[in-house]
């Protein structure tokens, strides 16, 4: 009973949320209600017993990439409200598009059998000896260790392209070259003159 | 009132098709199509964990993880393309995007 009325609470505030984030003028305040939509996801997954996930969700989604987002929102000096301008031209189109889809998604979940050895009428309850963290990460360094460095290897590739993406040189700019300074040796950065008495240099 | 599968799925599709719904309304505004696109990988995911909780199966779960790992890689490079446009066309605007080619 509690569980189902928090997943109705859950649930209604995400699609809540997730409806602002693709309709509200301001986008700071979309990032901010798309981290709002986020925090109920992880929710969501805690009530389905995938707590790891949750917390993925948490750290690496509302921690990292909403910031990210909010950073290049803040940072990215754009007239907003120039880019909203053709909204009430998509509206109709964007509302048959969405309405059909969300009318076939209905007939395949309402359609939907699932086998009945498979089917349970409830969330796999979670086990005495061994988490959910544990759980995954039996499975994850064993059998599907493969995929897990390839999952780090897209990452290394997103960061070595997001900074070679973003990084630029500025020219009028003086930098310090720390290689050049310590090459420097007495023979090329001292000379000796001989100077002639009231002659001075040259 | 038990909540089963289907009430996960329902909520699934529902936001996968608010993402959907995003991209088209807001046409020019990149920033917000790439938060739809994190919408919909949202919704793909508690689809995901739904079945991977209602059928015992944790490999679901392995599934979620590198979605949310390519959705981490996808929002960064998406960013910095957008920077870089952005530093380069003073908008942000996807109409003039195509001018990226070549």
């Amino acid at each position: 009973m509690l569980a189902a009325l928090f997943f109705y609470l859950f649930a209604i505030v995400l699609i809540g949320a997730s409806f602002m984030v693709v309709t509200v003028k301001n986008p700071v305040h979309a990032v901010l209600f798309l981290i709002l939509a986020f925090f109920n996801a992880a929710a969501l997954f805690v009530l389905l017993g995938a707590e790891f996930l949750a917390m993925i969700l948490v750290v690496v989604y509302v921690g990292a990439v909403m910031v990210l987002f909010l950073f290049v929102v803040m940072m990215l000096d754009v007239n907003f409200t120039e880019l909203r301008s053709g909204v009430l031209k998509y509206l109709p189109v964007g509302l048959v598009v969405g309405l059909l889809l969300m009318v076939e998604l209905i007939f395949v979940v309402g359609a939907w059998v699932t086998a009945p050895k498979l089917a349970s009428d409830a969330p796999t309850p979670p086990s005495a000896e061994v988490s959910n963290t544990e759980a995954l990460g039996r499975l994850l360094y064993t059998d599907y260790v493969y995929l897990f460095e390839a999952a780090g290897l897209i990452l290394l590739v997103a960061m070595i392209g997001a900074i070679v993406l973003t990084l630029h040189h500025r020219r009028d700019v003086k930098r310090q070259d720390i290689g050049e300074q310590v090459r420097r040796s007495p023979e090329t950065a001292v000379e000796v003159v001989k100077v002639e008495t009231g002659r001075g240099l040259q | 009132m038990t909540i089963g599968l289907s009430h996960y799925l329902t909520v699934a599709a529902v936001l996968f098709t608010i993402g959907v719904f995003g991209i088209f309304l807001n046409r020019k505004n990149v920033i917000v199509i790439l938060m739809s696109i994190e919408l919909l990988l949202l919704a793909v995911n508690i689809n995901f964990v739904a079945f991977s909780s209602f059928h015992g199966d944790l490999v679901g779960q392995v599934f979620t993880l590198i979605v949310l790992t390519v959705a981490a890689a996808e929002a960064a490079i998406g960013l910095a393309i957008v920077v870089v446009y952005f530093r380069n066309r003073g908008t942000i605007d996807v109409a003039d995007i195509d001018q990226l080619k070549g």
